[in-house]
């Protein structure tokens, strides 16, 4: 009997491959997606890991300073006293062609992690005497190209690292014998003073807790996740949909199977099992397709994650089981959410139930009902969380509460919209016209909802992009008003430069910065001339009384956005600097682009407090006309590296291009959840017109052509995507606002004005009804191409 | 080479008749090969006529009615309605033709399950450009459907369904009207209120009637009377 039954419930498909073939599409897509962004997440993740346990730290106590660097006496005294801890310096530093972390450590005490133990051999007077030596990973190596010593091959080391000697690297940061952290090694002797004795302003940091670039790049795949997650609810609407309609096409099936004595249970349990084969065929496929849209993103996720964060992630995927698990998973569950639905409503269906069109209508006017509630509560959630929400996770969920909540009330107000056409059309044919779209609205719904999540997601996000764009396009003119920007790469030859320049500039601004902790969070604390450049062209967003002559005088400082916003800290407030003191705020600036904490303060506070702060990077003011010239003289005259400069316009360009590249993932998903959801809007069409020949066989025998019913089907697909879309664009401005006034406050640290670009939303216009059209004509060519003998089966009885 | 003009005679009798079939042959291929359901059908009807189609179950009548209807092509033969070869005419003319000149009643899946009973009624009498909401008012009160204008038609029972079907029809005034067992799903008293309706309607606007049905005692009622046997007619 279950293989009769079987069979019979299978033929369903062999009857319409289109249709599996969209079920199958839409869940493999789905898959694809979601898994393709937790395999970038994967990576990275282990991306970071790899770089704890490079220096075995990842198992390790360690020791750091508050107030940013450890003093070598600490050090000394810590080993004196018997403890035994492993000096490391960590910096970000320019080599060769790029920016690399350099990881600088003590090969004679440093634990036993993969440096200690799996590094190639090397001779080891060469890493420990200058110019020293360099172990990093292949790809670090060709794209630093050129370095000022040699590089060895490493893959241990993680990608944009490279290992060298302690002195080496504090050299080449301009610490002097500054120590980032040291790391408290196993095995100490019993009786060593207690540390909290020794170096009370030290702090002892277990491993466990989160590495700072873990908690760093959190908000960033935050972001990923919560659009691959899109795409999967975007996915599985398709699923749905797909799903639903089978099951109300062969509910005839259904019936005579039940008439015949086949037991409820056990067809609820055949139409499970071919559920979760689907998933187990689309899931793979998923998977696959998932991998490649991760490997193809990854490279420019990676180049993000480093020039934004200087996270070391490569740009080369590698397989690992557990995600491809995680995937399957995801998509057995999600077609079991899919198809539960519909299983639920056989379950309660009596034997009998006739397949009538208006039935499934009035059926779903009571899904309207409880749709429109929950739209309503959803939206009740939103408001709340405007107002009372905080954290990044309060603003996914407001996100999320937004989104779900427009999407509920997609089909109520297209209803709405339908019947207000339906009572203004003139003749009987457009009438029809709204009368049929609105009958046939439950079955496209879903796909509708995919379609308005998808654009108003690209509108949002287009928004928020582009209003990023032109706040930091404006931001950057400011910041970098500068003509030149020349740095040395020693102490001596930073002096010879400035003694260079003094005669030949109009100002020489020094960029001489230290590293420390200001309010708990890492920071930079940069000295800063009193020149006009800053008084007139500085970004501030708030300010006390006389910002810039407090600042000159020491009395008050500068804060970054990102620093104000998560401290807490405005114009009034103070703040303590360590080793420099209590200041206080003078202003805020805005800082677009860099993750961390930012302080400016007067230039001889700064040189009294951090006297040993390297002091190779200058900004100078000149006649812009004299730069390539001075450019020329520099080289020449003091042997400086092209590199080591730049004029205004490359410092813009390359701040431009980090920016762009941050946004290529974004866009990219957008792009593909918006082929999703053309994909379903194209399922559910497909479908429905298999459904749709009783509906359109009267109007045809009573004298309209199949051409015209063709037109009038294309022209439904095209009206419902343009309301569709004119509907997503309040949302998208709703879910851009939600981006730059919370989002991006919590993430990453600064809000940004809302700016609105209706070209590029006539852009997005024109390509979803392109994508409607493409996902319409199908069926409507297929009903114009129509035999009439397919149409006239409909009045024959018994058929 | 010009075509031999037809016998006068026959362009009289087509200028006369509403609808007039010469040799009429259908085959439907099916598995076990071709099945020739029509073997040369001849008749003619004239405005105001009405003739019975009888014949058993499978017989070809619906099959018939639809060739007459322009809605599929028959294998051999001709079908006049008002003069005009069908099957010279192209789609849009075959339609317009259905708009204008016909009135359709199915045995099922007559009605716009988008569109209420009072839409339903009306909708072929707009398309053909003659809406009279008076008659529609007056059709729907002898065909008993005054109570049920706001319903739709899956709300409908089978014979109410064809009601509205045959009130349609009525209303958009046809030349001829082809009708497939229309009161099949009535009662006795009912169908025969219907059929009433149906012949006076149709007498009083000069249409004529093909009206297939299974029932001798209505077959009677009607001006002629077809029977279909083997794929051809014969008076019975
Ligand atoms: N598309 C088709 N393909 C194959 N055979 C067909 C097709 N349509 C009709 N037939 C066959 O043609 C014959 C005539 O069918 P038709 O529907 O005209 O009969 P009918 O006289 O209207 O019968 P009933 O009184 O039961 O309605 C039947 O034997 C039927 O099986
Ligand atoms: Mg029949």
């Amino acid at each position: 009997m279950t293989a009769a039954a079987l069979s019979a419930l299978l033929g369903h498909w062999r009857r319409h491959p289109v249709q599996l073939a969209m079920l199958l599409a839409g869940l493999a897509l789905a898959t694809a997606l979601w898994s393709g962004v937790q395999a970038l997440n994967a990576e990275a993740r282990a991306a970071y890991d790899r770089a704890g346990a490079l220096l075995g730290e990842a198992e390790l106590s360690r020791l750091e300073a508050p107030a940013g660097l450890i003093d070598p006496a600490d050090y000394i005294a810590l080993r004196r006293a018997g403890w035994r801890v492993s000096p490391i310096v960590e910096g970000r530093a320019d080599l060769g062609a790029t920016r690399v972390t350099l990881l600088g450590i003590d090969p004679l005490t440093a634990p036993a992690g993969p440096a200690a133990t799996d590094l190639p051999e090397a001779d080891p007077a060469a890493f420990l005497v200058p110019p020293g030596l360099g172990f990093a990973a292949p790809e670090t190596i060709r794209e630093v190209g050129e370095a000022p010593f040699p590089l060895i091959a490493a893959p241990e080391v993680p990608v944009g690292q490279v290992l060298v000697d302690i002195a080496i690297a504090q050299a080449h940061l301009g610490l002097g014998g500054q120590i980032s952290r040291l790391t408290i090694l196993p095995g100490q002797p019993r009786f060593v003073p207690p540390l909290a004795e020794l170096v009370p302003h030290l702090q002892r940091v277990d491993p466990g807790e989160e590495t700072d670039l873990a908690a760093l790049t959190d908000s960033f795949h935050l972001n990923l996740t919560a659009f691959g997650l899109l795409s999967f609810a975007v996915g599985l609407f398709i699923v749905h949909a797909a799903v639903g309609l089978a099951f109300e096409q062969r509910r005839p099936v259904f019936r005579t199977l039940r008439a015949l004595g086949l037991p409820l249970r056990r067809l609820m349990a055949l139409l499970a099992a071919e559920m979760l084969l689907f998933g187990l065929l689309a899931g793979s496929a998923g998977l696959v397709l998932g991998y490649l849209v991760a490997g193809a993103l990854l490279p420019d996720v990676a180049a993000t994650l480093r020039g934004l964060y200087g996270a070391p992630v490569p740009g080369a995927l590698a397989f690992r089981p557990e995600w491809a698990a995680a995937g399957l998973a995801m998509a057995m569950a999600g077609v079991l959410v899919a198809g539960g639905q519909s299983l639920a409503q056989l379950a309660r269906l009596p034997i009998l139930a006739p397949a009538q069109p208006r039935a499934w209508a009035r059926a779903s006017g009571r899904a309207m009902r409880l749709q429109g509630a929950g739209a309503v509560a959803l939206a009740l959630v939103a408001l709340t969380l405007t107002f009372r929400g905080e954290g990044l996770v309060a603003g996914f969920v407001l996100l999320a509460a937004l989104l779900l909540s427009a999407a509920l009330a997609v089909p109520l107000v297209l209803a709405a919209l339908l019947s207000l056409g339906e009572r203004l059309a003139r003749g009987p044919v457009a009438h029809w016209f709204w009368a049929d779209s609105r009958q046939n609205l439950p079955r496209l719904s879903l796909a509708l909802m995919a379609l308005m999540l998808a654009l108003a997601a690209n509108i949002g996000v287009g928004t928020m992009v582009s209003s990023f764009r032109a706040t930091f396009i404006g931001w950057l003119d400011q910041r970098l008003a500068a003509e030149l920007y020349v740095t040395a790469r020693t102490e001596a030859e930073g002096e010879e430069l400035r003694a260079f320049l003094e005669p030949r500039s109009d100002a020489i601004l020094p960029v001489w910065y230290a590293e420390a902790t200001v309010a708990g969070r890492p920071a930079r604390i940069y000295g800063t001339k009193d020149h006009a450049t800053f008084r007139d062209h500085w970004p501030l967003i708030a300010e006390g009384p006389n910002p810039w002559d407090r600042l000159a005088a020491g009395e008050g400082v500068m804060i970054n956005e990102q620093l104000a916003r998560s401290a807490d800290l405005w114009p009034g407030d103070a703040v303590v600097l360590p080793g420099a003191g209590r200041f206080d705020v003078a202003g805020v600036y805005s800082d677009y682009g860099n993750p961390n904490a930012q302080v400016m303060l007067g230039i001889d506070a700064f040189l009294a407090a951090f006297p040993r702060a390297p002091r190779l990077s200058h900004a100078v003011r000149m006649d812009p006309d004299e730069v390539p010239a001075m450019m020329a003289q520099l080289q020449d005259r003091l042997g400086l590296p092209a590199t080591m400069m730049s004029d205004q316009a490359q410092a813009k360009a390359v701040s431009l291009q980090i920016f762009e590249r941050t946004f290529v993932v974004t866009r990219a998903l957008n792009i593909l959840t918006l082929s999703v959801a053309a994909l379903a809007l194209f399922a559910s069409l497909v479908t429905l017109s298999g459904m749709r020949m009783a509906q359109l066989a009267p109007l045809w025998a009573l004298g309209l052509t199949r051409a015209r019913l063709a037109a009038l089907d294309l022209g439904r697909g095209m009206v419902l995507a343009a309301l569709t879309a004119v509907l997503a664009l309040p949302v998208g401005l709703a879910l851009a606002q939600v981006l730059l006034a919370v989002i991006n406050v919590q993430a990453f640290g600064w809000r940004l004005p809302l700016q609105l670009f209706p070209g590029d939303w006539l852009t997005l216009g024109f390509w979803a009804l392109l994508a409607a059209l493409a996902a319409c004509a199908l069926p409507a060519l297929k009903l114009a191409r129509s035999a009439p003998a397919d149409l006239i089966r409909v009045f024959v009885q018994e058929r | 080479m010009t075509r031999p003009s037809p016998p006068p005679t026959g362009s009289e009798v087509a200028a006369r008749a509403a609808l007039e079939t010469r040799d009429l042959v259908k085959r439907f291929r099916t598995g076990e090969g071709p099945v020739e359901v029509l073997r040369g059908v001849s008749f003619t009807l004239t405005p105001g006529q009405s003739l019975a189609l009888t014949g058993e179950s499978g017989s070809g009548k619906s099959t018939l009615l639809h060739i007459c209807a322009g809605l599929e092509p028959a294998d051999d033969g001709a079908v006049l309605v008002q003069g005009h070869d069908i099957a010279r005419l192209s789609e849009a003319e075959s339609a317009a033709l259905r708009r204008g000149t016909l009135g359709l009643v199915f045995q099922q899946f007559n009605l716009i399950p988008s569109l209420d009973v009072d839409r339903n009624l009306s909708f072929q009498a707009r398309l053909a450009g003659h809406h009279d909401p008076a008659r529609i008012a007056a059709l729907a009160e002898r065909l008993g459907l005054a109570a049920l204008l706001n319903r739709y038609p899956e709300e409908l029972s089978g014979g109410q369904q064809q009601r509205v079907a045959i009130g349609r029809c009525l209303a958009a005034r046809p030349a001829v009207v082809l009708a497939d067992e229309p009161t099949g799903n009535l009662d006795e008293a009912t169908g025969d209120a219907v059929l009433d309706l149906l012949l006076e309607a149709c007498r009083d606007a000069g249409a004529a009637l093909l009206l297939v049905t299974h029932s001798q005692r209505l077959a009677a009622r009607c001006d002629g009377r077809l029977h279909l046997q083997s794929g051809r007619v014969a008076p019975a």
